[in-house]
């Protein structure tokens, strides 16, 4: 379980989070909409630490992300998370790429590593690419082999933050189409996202950010149907 | 360190060291640079197997010591050739050479970055290749090596203190003299690297300066 | 053409000698490289630490090897530091000397290689639950080591030509060191020198190529 509890977090004068309070439970799909600026990727990198928040509290599976005696690094085995850019690395393999942070980080054998990692990467259809380097793949196939790399490392939850932004229009749907089985495999996910359409589908709970503050947070029957406030409502008309 | 057996005779002498340092340099880059730009648009525009002489001929020049170039060609043109020439010439003939083959590198570099799609433009347009030569490449690859350039430059300011090979007391050669007579090695051998580092590390920053200014547009 | 007789059989028959010295050479040029890219790392870390003092030192070490003559440096280290009573063979002052000029050189290189290297890659590691010294290690050194590959070939080059400048504090082993002695004996200069030039080359052309090699097997990105 993730419990986001009033976290606010400034960027110099800037205030991008002002008091968020969400709990995200196991097995549960929460995606989060909103306009540029609205801090909800900054939300998601705050919830594996690797952003400090000014006040508030994250607690994941009741463990304090804030906390200065939480050991970080041990925390993040357990949260996955996917950029909008993809970040793969560059001097390794597709297959290394995968394997390398169990192998360095759970210290697991090669031959253990690999297995897991080939396994992911067929999941997400990379099979085939196991020795390319993934300056050769397309923006599409490296975002998927994040999401393997990420996955290899057996997380318990996932963060994903537009995943889909820097694709071109004709490779979003297969990224989205792995987030889809994801869900339906009842893996417990964050996903910042501009495809209303993917939100509709996915979502147990849609949440709304407007300015630095959840406006509305409901099912996606409920939120899409009838929005209560005139920012979502705006929002909406704006993106179809 | 401050008492120092230091006179006004021995400054003035470094003075004029470090004088013919700054001739020799001057002498070097500017035939060097000139040679240079011949070589390079040669090297660029014969393409690789009518350049290969030419191409191999300046890797020499980057593949030896200069201390050996300059050994070399003393001897050469003392022993073999029993011509009369100054310690002086032969370093400013070597050194300029030496520079040709750097210089060349840089050049043939730069004009290989203008985009071919500018060269092109200007082809159309019916410049010729001496105007699309002089008014499109050298103007643009003359931004692109600059930097490099005078990181050449300040490097055969440097390398020059080899010339003393060929007997031209130069500043590192004269700060030598002086330590034997004063030994007084620490001072006087800051005081030559003053002399430098003055010169070259503003230019050095200003060549960074430069390089980093242009690749921000 | 010439008056002069090119004695080429008498300068050849030094070669095993001059070998033996362009063998000290290469090792020389080889140790100052390994120990110049230990230290140029250690400047590097030193110049981003944030350590004021740390990182003034740095940037002079760097500064003082880029803008001053490779000779001087070697004077420095054996005849400045003699002034302290610490007194070099001529080995040891040369090692010293060439070892100072490639770590300033290549701290430079490297902290230009690491600018290249975007952020994202190492909060990707970081965010894979990598210590910052396992994502250095593993993401970012590689990618650095590549992008300055090129720039260390040249240096190690720049290292085998800067072996000849030894002769100024006394060495006598290395390539130049033993052709000047020969010199001294039988006054056969161009020869001798002509034929420790073809042995330069030779030691330049089989460190580029090694290096193309070596790159090819490395960086197959």
């Amino acid at each position: 379980m993730i419990e986001i509890e009033k976290v606010r977090k400034s960027f110099g004068q800037l205030e991008v989070l002002k008091g968020i309070d969400l709990t995200v439970k196991n097995g549960e799909v929460v995606t989060i909409i909103g306009g540029s600026g609205s801090g909800k990727s900054t939300l998601l990198t705050c919830i594996n630490g690797l952003e400090p928040i000014d006040s508030g509290s994250i607690k994941v599976d009741g463990q304090d992300v804030h906390d200065k005696r939480t050991n970080l690094n041990k925390l993040r085995e357990k949260i996955g998370i996917v950029f909008q850019q993809w970040n793969a690395f560059p001097h390794l393999t597709v297959l290394e790429n995968v394997t390398l942070a169990p192998r360095k980080v759970l210290k697991m054998s090669k031959a253990e590593a690999e297995e897991i990692a080939v396994r992911q990467l067929r999941h997400v259809g990379l099979g085939e690419k196991l020795s390319t380097y993934p300056g050769r793949l397309s923006g599409g196939q490296q975002q998927r082999m994040a999401i393997a790399r990420a996955l290899a490392m057996s997380p318990e939850y996932m963060l994903f933050d537009e995943v889909t932004s820097a694709l071109d229009p004709q490779l979003v749907g297969e990224v989205l189409d792995t987030l889809r089985m994801l869900a339906s495999e009842g893996m417990t996910m964050i996903c910042v996202t501009h495809e209303m359409k993917f939100a509709r589908e996915v979502s147990d709970r849609v949440a709304f950010f407007h300015k630095g503050v959840m406006a509305e947070i409901a099912p996606p029957e409920e939120l899409f149907g009838a929005p209560k406030t005139a920012e979502l409502q705006q929002f909406l008309a704006a993106t179809h | 360190m401050f008492n120092t057996s230091l006179g006004i005779d021995d400054l003035i002498f470094l003075a004029q060291g470090a004088g013919m340092t700054i001739l020799v340099t001057a002498i070097a880059v500017a035939i060097g640079t000139v040679l240079g730009i011949a070589f390079g648009i040669f090297r660029y525009q014969a393409g690789p197997v009518l350049a290969a002489p030419v191409t191999f001929v300046l890797d020499l020049f980057r593949s030896i010591p200069l201390l050996i170039q300059l050994v070399l060609a003393n001897a050469f043109i003392g022993t073999v050739l029993r011509l009369k020439m100054s310690g002086f010439t032969v370093a400013c003939a070597v050194l300029s050479l030496y520079t040709a083959a750097y210089c060349a590198e840089i050049v043939r570099g730069g004009i290989q970055a203008v985009p071919s799609n500018t060269r092109r433009a200007a082809r159309s347009l019916g410049m010729s290749w001496f105007q699309d030569m002089t008014h499109i490449v050298l103007p643009l690859a003359t931004r692109i090596a600059l930097p490099s350039w005078i990181g050449l430059a300040l490097g055969v300011m440097k390398d020059s203190a080899l010339v003393y090979v060929v007997q031209v007391t130069e500043l590192l050669k004269s700060t030598q003299i002086l330590i034997t007579r004063l030994q007084e090695p620490l001072f006087l051998l800051l005081i030559c690297g003053a002399f430098y580092f003055i010169i070259s590390f503003p230019i050095a920053r200003f060549g960074g300066y430069l390089e980093k200014r242009w690749s921000n547009d | 053409m010439f008056h002069y007789t090119f004695h080429w059989n008498q300068a050849f028959q030094k070669l095993p000698q001059m070998l033996d010295g362009a063998l000290v050479t290469v090792e020389i040029a080889l140790a100052s490289m390994v120990l110049g890219i230990v230290f140029a790392v250690l400047l590097t870390g030193a110049r981003l630490s944030g350590w004021r003092t740390l990182s003034a030192l740095a940037t002079g070490w760097v500064e003082i090897a880029r803008n001053t003559p490779a000779l001087f440096q070697i004077y420095m280290a054996h005849f400045g530091l003699g002034s302290f009573g610490i007194h070099l063979s001529p080995f040891t002052s040369l090692l010293i000397g060439i070892t100072f000029n490639n770590a300033g050189y290549l701290a430079e290189n490297f902290r230009g290689a690491l600018k290249a290297i975007p952020e994202t890659q190492t909060r990707a590691g970081r965010s894979l639950g990598m210590t910052g010294v396992q994502a250095f290690g593993w993401i970012v050194l590689p990618q650095m080591l590549r992008i300055s590959f090129l720039p260390m070939t040249n240096q190690m080059v720049w290292a085998v030509l800067m072996t000849s400048l030894g002769v100024t504090v006394g060495m006598n082993t290395d390539l130049y060191g033993v052709t000047q002695a020969l010199n001294a004996i039988s006054f056969r200069t161009f020869e001798l020198f002509a034929i420790a030039a073809a042995i330069f080359y030779a030691i330049t052309k089989i460190i580029t190529f090694g290096a193309r090699l070596l790159a090819a097997r490395l960086f197959r990105y």
